[in-house]
């Protein structure tokens, strides 16, 4: 402890307090090994140092997008939905409403391949190749025609590459141009004219509902209302019901083992009450259903070919889509690699039963 | 909005509060309802007559283990703007500030912000990296962290888009949305100079990377100096371990710079000889300038308050006379030091009330106990911190930024009280 007073010598009380000193280290925790440090150090600096060697080109690029991105990302990279476009909007950062993509603000060629490789396809992070993720970013490049359609991406030409906007960021300097005018004396009275409103909420209405709370109090003012809005209130907790309706035939364990197999769905599809079309259709009354028969919900082309050709969602015909769904319908929509376990197919086709009327 | 007059069961009908305003019109001149002023009609059974909960048996000891909100607080909640994102995986909700009050966020009710949805991690899967610029890259269980020494520190968490759907004017009705990206928690947990003492940081380190162990990662890149500064990591929130939705079992905080920093889950810290440049510091969380070039970097969350009460969805349910205004105070560059109040969108201004002792990046609650005449009020407050740094105006802020860098968004919020009491988000020019 003497020591540690002798250094901070000097110091304050509250720098004291607020920062223990470097000391000898305690010796918690354990070697990283260099497996270990491979597994999970995988980010990619503007530099391309953390590349892994690869390669990838458009074309095999164009399939890989069609497979996982173009159902959020649109066929094109324009975007699809409320989802991001990823390429499109070069020069229009001064606009009223400017389109920021790769294109036309990524700084980094980079980050597109470090954020592939390691969160994309949204809901299957972690599964795409490393040659999948240099022929993505390939593609990309070409889609804001950056490069041409002969262009192969690799770990050796990587840096080559760069972004229109690489130049267009500069550091915070609000300190510099804020802070002087910011940081005056405040005035107290009489600051400026009867202020008049210029813009409203309720203008623009694009609030949630949202319950007001008022108190009782002894002036008689106001009743006591702390309800959730009418429709809400009257709404009943949509717990039960639905799914233990029909399922007589359905073997519980087997649909409970489906609830929990759902997971890697329900990141696109919803399933239930109030189910509706998101990434995925909602998948309610899925079984025994024609495909691509789902109210408001975009299917591909592909899978609209294998509606028009009579495919019905059976017990069988789920379990080969969900074993390998571009297996069944080739170029559909669904990126998902499939599940291998035929159990849990089983389970997740169970589950799918027990919202199916 | 609903305002639905619902008398709940038990309650007198007392006059509607329109009845009251207008007779409390014609009593006119500003007279102010003084206490024991307001006389009841006649006895009030709630007092006279014995209450069920005053006779029979309330829930004994363990009925909830860990207990809820009594169900009359039911709606005090986190809430969502669908709209605002593609999806309620990659997406943020809000804290209910216009209903709490001190200056603690409870857990259960603090926003939440994820990349690739709210992950489960137990604490005997967790495990922390520290590698790259060290002398000796480790590996730590949860186990391992609870054995080097605890720090424990109130801060404030804010998301960088916090009011950014204001920038373009009054968009959203309520303070829980304008205003509720923000939470401040008591943390437990150990220091980054702590940590990285324990790899040993090599000269050249002079960043580091952090990321996550859910699917986004949400990498990002702190300057070494920041994070041998304040930086540490925290196991508990509010004295409990931290809920799922806020990175158990670890996350980072990074008082007073934008809560996209304070990574979730977190399994790894990189040291590093510059930044990353991950998607979250370049597409995200750079701020587009009217010349159509964008800051970096700018990672702390200048001084910033609002008023919480009265505003849209907790209005002035009485008619004149006595109230609290009152309202949070921040500032990510050190402590509060003053929250001044208008009610006249800022022609004359009062300072108000704080409730404790500011805390250096925390949030401060303010009071200023009012006496309202009945009439429209504009109400603002103006944040003012240690540096001397004042809350700015929307025009002072968009004369320089514009209306497209969606971030930092720190300016005076202004509700118009109309003489009902009901509240709105409006701008004033």
């Amino acid at each position: 402890m003497s020591k540690c007073r002798n250094l901070l010598a000097g110091t304050s009380l509250l720098t004291l307090i607020a920062a223990p000193v470097l000391a000898e280290p305690l010796g918690i925790g354990r070697a990283a090994l260099p497996e270990e440090i491979a597994a999970w150090d995988v980010a990619v600096m503007p530099d391309g140092r953390g590349l892994p060697e690869g390669r990838g080109d458009v074309f095999d690029g164009e399939d890989a997008w069609i497979d996982y991105c173009a159902v959020c990302h649109g066929d094109f990279a324009e975007g699809a939905g409320a989802w991001p476009p990823v390429v499109g909007g070069r020069g229009s950062l001064t606009d009223e409403r400017p389109l920021k993509t790769v294109e036309s603000y990524w700084p980094y060629l980079s980050t597109v391949w470090d954020y592939i490789n390691r969160s994309m396809p949204f809901g299957a992070a972690q599964t795409l190749e490393t040659d999948e993720v240099y022929a993505i970013t390939a593609y990309i490049l070409y889609s804001a025609g950056l490069v041409d359609d002969d262009f192969e991406l690799t770990h050796e030409n990587f840096t080559e590459v760069r972004l229109p906007n690489e130049g267009g960021f500069y550091i915070d300097d609000r300190a510099e141009v804020e802070f002087p005018e910011f940081q005056q004396e405040p005035c107290m009275s009489d600051c400026r004219d009867a202020v008049e409103v210029s813009a409203r909420a309720s203008d623009i209405d694009v609030t949630p509902e949202f319950p007001v709370i008022r108190f009782l109090y002894s002036d008689g003012s106001a009743p006591v209302v702390t309800e959730e809005t009418e429709e809400a209130a009257a709404t009943p907790d949509p717990e039960p019901a639905a799914e233990n309706v029909q399922v007589a035939s359905l073997d519980p364990a087997l649909v409970a083992a489906g609830e929990a197999a759902w997971r890697q769905c329900r990141t696109c599809h919803q399933l239930g009450d109030g189910a509706r079309n998101g990434t995925g259709p909602q998948l309610n009354n899925i079984m025994g259903a024609e495909a691509g028969q789902i109210d408001g919900f975009r299917y591909s082309p592909a899978l609209m070919g294998a509606a028009e050709e009579g495919l019905v969602w059976t017990e069988e015909s789920l379990d080969a889509f969900l074993e390998n769904p571009a297996g069944l319908i080739p170029r559909n929509r669904m990126s998902f690699r499939g599940v291998r376990s035929a159990e849990e197919r089983a389970a997740l086709i169970a589950y799918l039963a027990s919202h199916s009327d | 909005m609903s305002d639905t007059p619902n008398d709940a069961p038990g309650t007198p009908s007392g006059p509607s509060r329109r009845a009251f305003l207008r007779t409390a019109g014609l009593a006119a001149g500003g007279a102010v309802v003084g206490a024991g002023a307001a006389k009841a009609a006649s006895p009030d059974p709630l007092i006279t007559e014995v209450q069920p909960f005053a006779s029979f048996l309330g829930e004994g000891v363990d009925a909830t283990p860990y207990g809820m909100p009594i169900h009359y607080e039911d709606h005090v909640v986190r809430r969502n703007v669908e709209w605002l994102t593609a999806d309620p995986i990659s997406s943020i909700n809000f804290t209910p500030i216009h209903a709490l009050d001190g200056t603690i966020t409870p857990q259960g009710c603090a926003f939440e912000r994820h990349h690739s949805g709210a992950i489960e991690v137990s604490k005997d899967e967790y495990r922390l990296m520290i590698n790259g610029l060290v002398e000796r890259p480790l590996v730590f269980t949860f186990g391992d962290l609870m054995r080097l020494p605890r720090e424990t520190r109130v801060h404030f968490c804010e998301c960088a888009a916090n009011s950014g759907m204001e920038w373009g004017g009054a968009q959203l009705n309520g303070a829980q949305f304008t205003h509720g990206m923000i939470h401040n928690m008591e943390y437990t947990g150990v220091t980054l100079r702590t940590l990285l003492n324990e790899a040993g940081v090599k000269p050249e380190g002079s960043w580091i990377y952090v990321e996550g162990h859910d699917a986004s990662s949400n990498g990002r890149s702190i300057p070494m100096e920041k994070a041998l500064d304040d930086c540490m990591i925290a196991f508990f929130a509010n004295g409990e371990a931290l809920r799922m939705e806020h990175g158990y079992p670890v996350r980072l905080v990074v008082p007073g710079w934008e809560g996209n920093l304070w990574v979730k889950w977190l399994r790894r810290i990189g040291v590093m000889d510059g930044p990353v440049q991950s998607r979250e510091e370049t597409s995200k969380y750079t701020d587009l300038m009217p010349d159509g070039r964008a800051r970096k970097w700018t990672w702390a969350m200048h001084a910033k308050s609002v008023v919480t009460s009265p505003s849209p969805q907790m209005p002035i349910g009485h008619g004149p006379g006595p109230m609290v205004i009152t309202g949070l105070a921040w500032s990510g560059l050190g402590k509060i030091a003053r929250v001044d109040v208008s009610i006249d969108g800022g022609v004359n201004w009062q300072t108000a009330r704080l409730a404790t002792d500011p805390g250096d990046k925390a949030v401060t609650r303010f009071y200023l106990d009012h006496v309202w005449d009945g009439k429209p009020m504009f109400v603002q407050s103006r944040a003012i911190d240690e540096t001397g740094y004042v809350q700015p105006t929307k025009e002072q802020l968009r004369a320089i930024r514009g209306l497209n860098s969606i971030y930092h968004n720190n300016a005076i919020q202004t509700w118009h009280v109309n003489e009902n009491g009901d509240a709105e988000n409006v701008e004033v020019s």
